[in-house]
């Protein structure tokens, strides 16, 4: 009806490149599902094999008599007593009056309420530091003044390390959940202010002045094109910073924080325990990698529409 | 610059009169990419811009879209000073601008969402809109799952959606392959035709222009002027491989050629000068 000459013309192209389209979307989609699963295992077996390389050379010195099981014990000491290593686990009950090594929760228990308690430390102050980070890094670009009074404190502030901010968020929250938040916020919160500004200044022209022929306010603008075109490159940033996350919290929890896998580490050094300084590192970087893992899913679940350029990278 | 009070009739669609624009003004890296345009466009008409790239097709562009402030002269659009953005001219880029996290008909429906329209109202304008492109089927699709002409056709509706009586296309085919771009301009004139609204459209393409113009606007090297405007009285739908067809290429061609050369020729000393 609107196209009136070549109706019937147009009518034929769209018919043809329909059925064209929907293979050309529909058969990558289905052979990169096959290829993603393949792709998953053969990324595991990489892992395992890895790791499991890492591991029996640590095996093989010890059985040559090289690392002195007293100091370095290799992994199947270390994690074959699971039971007595996971006892110590519990420092959050340990030192209550009246409860003797062997009472309170199970080994299992223990580690689950510790690795829980430290998770949840990193995963509040990643979310903390993102919301804060993007909101600030939006305000800048959107208000002048706001740009002039912040953005210099926050670039002198941002090489500043985490450790020295450990005092004063001792000072502030004392001990328990609240400083190791803070020290996961405040390692994070600097750089994402300014990895926010990049990708904002990163936002292509056009999008934003298509949206302006349209009509859109400044509040529109922000909110319904530059915020959506920078969330890709903002989690990029969170996953970059996700390391960094899980040693400041290490390092929170080391001093007096209560409990955490900061304050296992601490008591292994204390009471000269390598065997559990080995497995918290160990269950540090399962986590870590668990967390990793989760962030890239989320990435490719949210951000569909993102090329993939690494497996272009990869044929280099 | 001084320039006597603009005579003009106030129903033209686009009228310019003494438009200059220099780049980074006042400061040291100024330069000028535009000078004394004078130009009216009447409702309904399509009008190509041809000239060397880099003579300040799509600065005009963007100036009567009212995207940047010209720095000389003044634009009007139906009797209304140019000053700020307005959806009554479209602008439609050559890369790809649509948003990626939306879906097509939310694409389309941008505009009307932006006033706050109802969802069922911005459904049922994406559906028109995009009925008027021959892309109804791919209503829900993402923009990346779409080929190159499909996405600039979506662009169109978009544009369309707005009900524009300008609009603005810089080079919206450039990056499409020959066939597909033949297609697209034969999509364009049923749209044109149907829409009523003027088409201002950059080239640089000679083929193009003879295919698509009412009338030929041809520029001369940076900074831009126009150096001729061609009227094509070709009947349509056009045979491209007619005797006048050819005879309107070969002049568009000697008109273009100097610019060219001239064009090159400034980039060559810049290039040997740094
Ligand atoms: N946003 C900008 N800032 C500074 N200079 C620009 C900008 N856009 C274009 N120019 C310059 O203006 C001149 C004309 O550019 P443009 O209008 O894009 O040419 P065309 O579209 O005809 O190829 C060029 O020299 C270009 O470098
Ligand atoms: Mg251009």
């Amino acid at each position: 009806m609107a196209v009136v000459s070549r109706d019937g013309d147009t009518g034929a192209a769209a018919g043809a490149s329909r059925p064209a389209a929907a293979t050309r979307s529909f058969e990558p989609a289905r052979m990169l599902a096959n290829v993603g699963r393949l792709d998953w295992l053969a990324k595991m077996w990489w892992a395992c094999l890895s790791v499991g390389l890492f591991a029996g050379l640590w095996e093989l010195c010890w059985a040559l008599g090289w690392a002195d099981p007293q100091l370095l014990p290799p992994p199947h000491i270390f994690l074959s007593n699971f039971g007595e290593q996971g006892k110590f686990f519990n420092t959050a009950t340990r030192w209550q009056v009246g409860n003797a090594m062997g009472e309170g929760p199970s080994a299992l228990e223990s580690v689950m309420i510790t690795v829980g308690a430290t998770t949840m430390r990193v995963f509040v102050g990643l979310v903390l530091a993102t919301v804060l980070a993007i909101g600030i890094g939006v305000a800048i670009r959107y208000w002048h003044l706001f740009d002039k009074l912040v953005l210099p404190t926050v670039t002198l502030l941002s090489p500043v390390s985490p450790i020295a901010w450990l005092p004063v968020a001792i000072f502030l929250f004392g001990i328990g959940n609240a400083p190791a938040i803070f020290m996961v916020v405040v390692a994070l919160f600097f750089h994402m202010v300014l990895a926010t500004i990049n990708q904002i200044d990163g936002v292509s022209p056009n999008l934003i002045n298509v949206a302006r022929t349209m009509g859109a306010s400044k509040a529109q603008i922000y909110g319904r094109v530059i915020v959506p075109a920078i969330l890709p490159g903002m989690l990029a940033v969170l996953r970059l910073n996700l390391f960094g996350a899980w040693m400041v919290v290490l390092v929170a929890e080391s001093t007096g924080v209560g409990y955490g896998m900061g304050q296992v580490i601490m008591l292994a050094r204390n009471t000269f325990n390598p065997s559990l300084v080995f497995f918290t590192i160990a269950v540090i970087g399962v986590l870590g990698f668990a967390f990793d893992w989760l962030l890239r899913l989320a990435q490719r679940r949210i951000l569909y529409w993102l090329p993939d350029t690494k497996e272009k990278l990869r044929g280099l | 610059m001084a320039f006597d009070a603009p005579t003009f009739s106030s129903r033209d669609a686009v009228v310019c009169r003494g438009v200059g624009k220099t780049w980074a003004a006042g400061t040291k890296r100024a330069h000028e990419a535009l000078r004394e345009i004078d130009l009216d466009i009447k409702p309904g008409e399509f009008v190509v811009f041809l000239g060397p790239s880099g003579c300040g097709k799509s600065t005009l562009l963007y100036l009567i879209a009212g995207l940047e402030d010209s720095t000389e002269g003044q634009t009007w659009s139906f009797g209304e000073l140019v000053e700020t953005p307005s959806p009554e001219r479209s602008l439609i880029f050559q890369e790809t601008s649509l948003f990626p996290w939306l879906t097509v008909w939310q694409n389309v429906s941008f505009g009307l969402a932006i006033r706050g329209a109802s969802q069922a109202e911005r459904r049922a304008v994406a559906a028109e809109a995009l009925q008027r492109v021959g892309l109804s089927a791919a209503m829900d699709k993402r923009p990346d799952e779409l080929s190159g002409g499909m996405r600039q056709r979506v662009a169109v509706a978009r544009a369309l959606a707005m009900r524009p009586k300008v609009l603005l296309m810089d080079e919206p085919f450039a990056a499409l392959d020959v066939q597909t771009r033949a297609r697209m301009q034969d999509f364009l004139l049923d749209v044109w035709r149907d829409s009523g609204a003027s088409v201002l459209f950059v080239t640089h393409h000679i083929d193009e222009a003879v295919a698509l113009a009412d009338r030929v606007v041809v520029f001369t090297a940076r900074p831009g002027r126009i150096k001729t405007i061609c009227p094509i009285d070709l009947p349509r739908p056009r045979n491209l491989f007619s005797r006048e067809a050819e005879a309107i290429r070969i002049q568009l061609t000697e008109l273009l050629r100097d610019e060219v050369d001239r064009a090159f020729a400034e980039q060559e000393a810049l290039a040997t000068a740094t």
